[in-house]
């Protein structure tokens, strides 16, 4: 009765407002990336068809160095998020007096503007007066000052400790959600039958977090592999390039030296590794609803 | 009974509580401490935590050395405001197609709305450029608000989708036999009994689009009146010997708006968040 087909054009109406901005905003430059990536497009006013040039300079050039180093930025980054976040989500998951308030307390860096974040951590990396170095000399393990964005290797490590440090919150928060689902008698079933809480740890609530760890982890890896605020506020790329990332390079390339065809096939290669990122999501998901088949989302 | 911890346990979990707040926090007593801090108490060594002369002082100062620091802090909130609005505008009706209508295309279409939000605003940073630059838009706040509102449009349909879906479909039959039409009954039954999951979805788009005011304003705007605060404070400090103080004065009241925001409504926020990871 309700869904007749008098206006089977209304679900199409009620979709434009959100199509018309999300064709005009993401899906054309999508496509225009691709085909200035086969350009000469620079700061002039024609451009040229120049094939597959960009794309042989690319390969010629640093940028399998730079593809290689996002790939470890990413893994470290992800790993460290989700190691801490199932730490995190299981201690605020254990009944002890307290925890809803500690769990108030654990969104905040997540909550607050990314690029304010990152403007206290750099502040915390300086070397004659942050904190990180003044404790480390306190306690013995820095001789003298040590200025952790200078050196490529500390750099490194410190853009990927920031990363995790904003990434953290939301990871612990749906871990913990995905922890707080699991019946109580599952866990009281096996403590009837003597298990013990490490046991119960591993042979319950780990593989029953497990699709929620694998959603998070890929969710993280597609949101870390797009992460452009904090490497560019702490360190532009450098020193010396050692924080130069996919994304770092691309925007350099375009924005910073307005070389938009070279960077458009920088961009080009990102949208393809997402894709893969993107598949394996797809999957994922497609398998969890059919798992659940009175699921209605 | 099952929950009872012995004495080392208890001892131990709240050891790891404490070692997992103080690496979230640390950050934020760190900005407090260093904007109570006078210039000359900052550049001290060795590292104390407590330093001499603190005050509030640079509360007071920074309004004066970061002359548009006001003017930040309302554009910040201006610029998430009407993201939000936009947002709501497109989500709200595309999130009510997908609930409830069978069409040609809607899994296909679904599907693409999410993949959007595996493309950051950065890699398509070039063609936006020119967009703007074509529509004349650069140097605006619409060059900061559109596209802030274009990338929180699949969060916002893929969290609202699955709260109308949860609305009784009697509700909007009995409207259609009143002789209600599909629009009257969307805005006058559907979009009324919503209101909470539509607060949901709004207060998630408002806070990640004040927390995302960097690269746009960065790349889109060069009109310093029209910076929101992150964008403002880089500018303004990158640009001198960073006067720290200050700018940890400045980021703490920055981010006041959001994180009251947060206090009050942190379990509609966390419930948005996590409807991924539960199912019903």
């Amino acid at each position: 009765m309700f869904n007749t087909g008098r206006d089977r054009f209304f679900p199409y109406m009620l979709l434009l407002p959100a199509l018309a901005l999300t064709l005009v905003i993401v899906a054309w430059p999508l496509f225009e990336t691709f085909r200035l990536s086969f350009t000469d497009a620079a700061l002039k006013p024609d451009e040229n068809w120049v094939g597959w040039a960009n794309y042989e300079k690319i390969f010629s050039g640093n940028f399998p160095e730079v593809i290689l180093r996002t790939f470890v930025w990413m893994f470290w980054s992800v790993t460290l998020k989700m190691v801490v976040g199932i730490a995190g989500a299981m201690l605020l998951n254990a009944a002890v007096p307290g925890r809803a308030f500690f769990r108030v307390l654990v969104m905040p860096p997540w909550v607050i503007p990314i690029a304010i974040g990152v403007f206290i951590w750099g502040w915390m990396y300086n070397g004659q007066w942050g904190m990180i170095s003044g404790v480390g000399q306190l306690l013995g393990i820095f001789d003298g000052p040590f200025e952790f964005l200078a050196y490529r290797d500390t750099a490194f490590i410190a853009t990927i400790v920031t990363d995790v440090w904003i990434g953290t919150p939301l990871v612990t928060i749906y871990l913990l959600a995905a922890m707080q689902s699991i019946s109580p008698d599952l866990h009281e079933a096996a403590w009837v039958d003597g298990a013990g809480r490490w046991y119960r740890f591993r042979r319950i609530t780990l593989p029953l977090i497990l699709p929620a760890v694998a959603t998070m982890s890929l969710l993280s890896s597609i949101w870390t592999f797009n992460s452009f605020d904090i490497i560019w506020i702490l360190t532009e790329g450098g020193p010396r390039g050692g924080t130069t990332t996919m994304i770092i390079d691309t925007y350099k390339t375009a924005i910073s030296r307005f070389r938009y065809g070279e960077g458009a096939a920088r961009a080009v290669l990102i949208v393809l590794f997402l894709s893969a990122f993107a598949a394996f999501y797809f999957y994922l998901i497609s398998r969890a609803t059919r798992g659940g088949a009175n699921n209605d989302q | 009974m099952i929950n009872k911890y012995r004495w080392y346990e208890i001892v131990g979990i709240y050891a790891g509580i404490a070692v997992f707040l103080t690496f979230i926090l640390a950050p934020f007593l760190e900005a407090f401490l260093v904007s109570l801090r006078p210039i000359e108490g900052i550049f001290s060594a060795p590292y104390s935590i407590i330093t001499e002369n603190m005050s509030f002082e640079t509360y007071i100062s920074m309004w004066s050395s970061v002359p548009l620091l006001w003017r930040y802090m309302l554009n910040s909130l201006f610029i998430s405001t009407v993201v939000t609005l936009l947002a709501l505008f497109c989500i709200i009706p595309a999130a009510y197609a997908f609930a409830r209508f069978k069409f040609k295309g809607s899994n296909g279409l679904l599907a693409g709305f999410l993949a959007i939000n595996m493309v950051g605003g950065a890699v398509l940073i070039i063609p936006l450029y020119k967009l703007m630059l074509n529509l004349g838009l650069l140097n605006t706040y619409w060059a900061m608000i559109i596209p802030g509102a274009a990338f929180s449009i699949p969060t916002g349909i893929w969290l609202l989708r699955s709260y109308l879906a949860k609305i009784p479909r009697e509700l909007e039959e009995a409207a259609w036999v009143d002789g209600a039409g599909r629009l009257y009954t969307l805005r006058r039954v559907i979009i009324p009994i919503a209101i909470p999951g539509i607060v949901v979805v709004a207060v998630a788009t408002f806070i990640a689009a004040y927390a995302q005011q960097f690269l746009f304003a960065l790349t889109f705007n060069s009109t310093n009146e029209l910076n929101p605060l992150p964008v403002g404070l880089f500018q303004f400090f990158g640009r001198q010997t960073v006067v720290w103080n200050e700018l940890m004065a400045a980021s703490l009241i920055g981010i006041l708006p959001v994180l009251l925001i947060y206090i009050f409504l942190q379990r509609f926020i966390v419930a948005g968040l996590t409807a991924g990871a539960v199912k019903e």
